[in-house]
């Protein structure tokens, strides 16, 4: 296990510093670096201060190595539209994106499995059908469209649910959650729903296919013909093996969550990341842009990396054909 | 029915005598397009899919002959007729069938302009990362080894990020602009026919008719591009055409994001985004109606993307 672990992590390490290299050359060989990291309207004497201070009078490859000793101190600029660090100003929108990925997840899983499993136990039947061609509606549909619908449904016509925001907030071990009070709940709910749509469907598909195989088991013929109920068989003998695509996928799945939060976040003016990096982006705040890349990339790598390693424990065999290749 | 047992047995459905007969009977030389078209119809569902996507190509193709305004002719528009609900009559007697929006303008003209927009940055992203994509792919198959390893690498890459992150940070280094679009979504695309097409023509590589143009001692440019190049094609036809809703899609997402087209060239994206600040008083039209024909134009290219793949790939029939 401890050669896996260190073969994985050291491929990670290859595909973050890649990653870096690659920023580097967008941001500083590609862009013209001045625009980038100071203000448009900057006076030529100030870019002159900027350039000299942010090293860009050096040659090519000694500002790779600032730039990389600066994001590994967790310097990454400041950003021009708030005047505060832009790693800070990122970290303080993380835990209202994290609450919104959260939620779709756990609405993606406990409506997803159960349909999915009755997909695939009815899979010639008018139920399993009905499911599947909903689920191809959470596929096809813009992300964004879904969003708008949700909010002329639920909050232009039918007036149940506020259309934006994030509602009263509560700490929750010192971070500010929208989950304990009643009105955050209800502002959290239509974005939940609108970043869960795609998991669900993507959910419902996996379930499906694993009901599927799983049933043609030695296994679970074996556990029918012992006369088992058929709750049991399917609640403790199946289940199991259908969650291990399902979970690979969904840990899979949480980078692509945080990336397309960034859609609903617009949508429903929800405080995350994502909106910032909207709104920075129009607004041409550059190091915030820089930022949120850098960490998107680690988060990502991460959650590959924490999945292979999840992945292993749940099925041996994947450890064993790796650590022989 | 000895006939019967020659044909695939996902063709044969039970009870269904004349659907046998069809098959069994059907002369050995077929044409592979009458044969295509055959088993194409068996989903009427994607029969419509088919029929609405010509109908909104053709309305795109042929937007200013058909729409009853120019909508980006200021001297057409009035602003007094400005959030017209649909169905409202104008001052020379046009019907503004989906109504109109801020600026006076017919929702109907701008849709199928937007349409245009949004169909051709689809369909000419797709075809460029076709091309790009599929060329890497046939030569990591085909040479294999250090430049396999370098192409595949890139690919895994950056399929391991989503799509849309990849082209926001593109667009946020490029700006605004059709052509910076277009740029972005080749790039985001190129990978998944590098992978479909590489995956095929290593299958492909090992089959004997490339083994015996092999042994004729053809060039190789003449053995990739007539002899494994056309073998390769049916998958990626596949992924294309899901690849071109796809595309539409993650435009009209950056168009509504504001990173997209700019407000000159307004695709369908654009116009629900310009929409959206007044669905929230009430006027539903100007944001609904454009999401309705992207809607629509995602769905139906979808269907006939679902059903080739059903048609072409023979081990994916039911």
């Amino acid at each position: 296990m401890l050669v896996y672990v260190i073969r994985r992590l050291s491929q990670s390490l290859v595909v973050v510093a890649v990653m870096a290299a690659l920023v580097f050359v967008g941001v500083y060989a590609i862009g013209n670096p001045i625009d980038m990291m100071v203000s448009p309207d900057a006076t030529p004497a100030e870019m002159q201060a900027a350039m000299e201070r942010l090293g860009l009078d050096e040659p090519l490859w000694k500002q790779f190595f600032v730039f990389i000793g600066n994001m590994l101190q967790g310097d990454m600029g400041t950003s021009f539209v708030h005047n505060e660090p832009a790693l800070e100003l990122i970290l303080q929108r993380l835990p209202a994106t994290m609450e919104l990925a959260a939620c779709a997840m756990l609405i993606a899983t406990l409506v997803g499995v159960p349909l999915g499993v009755i997909a695939g136990l009815r899979s010639e039947g008018p139920t399993g059908k009905t499911i599947m061609a909903g689920s191809i509606f959470g596929f096809s549909l813009p992300n964004f469209w879904q969003g708008l619908m949700l909010i002329m449904l639920f909050a232009v016509i039918l007036g149940w649910l506020p259309a934006g925001g994030r509602g009263e907030t509560a700490p929750l071990f010192g971070v500010q959650i929208s989950f304990l009070t009643v009105d955050g709940l209800t502002h959290l709910l239509l974005p939940a729903i609108n970043v869960a749509l795609y998991k669900t469907a993507l959910v419902i598909r996996l379930a499906r296919a694993g009901t599927r195989e799983v049933m043609m088991m030695d296994y679970v013929k074996f556990a029918r013909a012992k006369g088992l109920h058929p709750r049991r068989v399917i609640l403790v003998h199946m289940l199991k093996n259908i969650l291990i695509p399902v979970v690979t996928v969904l840990g899979l799945e949480l980078g692509n969550v945080i990336a397309f939060a960034v859609v609903t976040e617009t949508v429903f003016a929800w405080p995350g990341m994502g909106k910032l990096l909207i709104d920075s982006i129009v607004n041409l705040d550059r190091p915030v842009v820089v930022a949120y890349l850098m960490l998107t990339v680690l988060v990502f790598i991460l959650i590959n990396f924490l999945v292979d390693l999840a992945y292993s424990a749940l099925d041996p065999r994947v450890r064993l054909t790796e650590s022989k290749g | 029915m000895s006939e019967a047992t020659e044909i695939h047995p996902g063709e044969v459905h039970i009870g269904d005598v004349d659907e046998v007969a069809e098959t069994a009977y059907a002369p050995k030389a077929e044409p592979p397009v009458t044969r295509f078209w055959r088993e194409f119809r068996q989903s009427p569902v994607a029969v419509l899919g088919l029929a609405v996507v010509v109908v909104i190509t053709l309305a795109a193709v042929f937007a200013p002959f058909i729409t009853p305004q120019n909508p980006y002719d200021l001297a057409q528009l009035s602003i007094l007729e400005g959030r017209l609900p649909p169905m409202s009559q104008s001052m020379d007697g046009m019907t503004y069938w989906l109504g109109t929006d801020d600026q006076g303008r017919d929702m109907l003209s701008a849709i199928i302009y937007g349409l245009r927009i949004s169909l051709g940055i689809g369909a000419m992203s797709t075809f460029i990362a076709v091309l790009i994509g599929g060329s890497l792919g046939l030569l990591a198959a085909y040479y294999g080894g250090r430049i396999e390893s370098l192409i595949m690498r890139v690919v895994d890459l950056q399929l391991s990020f989503p799509a849309i992150l990849v082209a926001l940070i593109l667009l946020a280094v490029l700006g605004r602009g059709v052509d910076k679009v277009l740029i972005a979504l080749v790039i985001v695309q190129w990978a998944y026919y590098a992978r479909t097409i590489r995956g095929q023509a290593l299958v492909e590589r090992r089959k004997e008719y490339i083994e015996a143009a092999r042994c004729l001692a053809l060039s190789d440019r003449r053995i990739v591009f007539r002899h494994l190049l056309p073998n390769c094609l049916p998958p990626v036809i596949v992924v294309g055409t899901v690849q071109v809703a796809n595309a539409i899609a993650l435009e009209a997402t950056l168009s509504f994001l504001g990173v997209g087209v700019p407000i000159t060239e307004p695709s369908l994206g654009l116009l629900i985004s310009n929409g959206y600040g007044y669905m929230l008083s009430g006027d539903y039209w100007i944001s609904f109606f454009p999401g309705i024909a992207l809607v629509i134009a995602v769905v139906s290219l979808n269907l006939v993307g679902d059903q080739l793949r059903d048609v072409l790939n023979p081990r994916l029939q039911r």
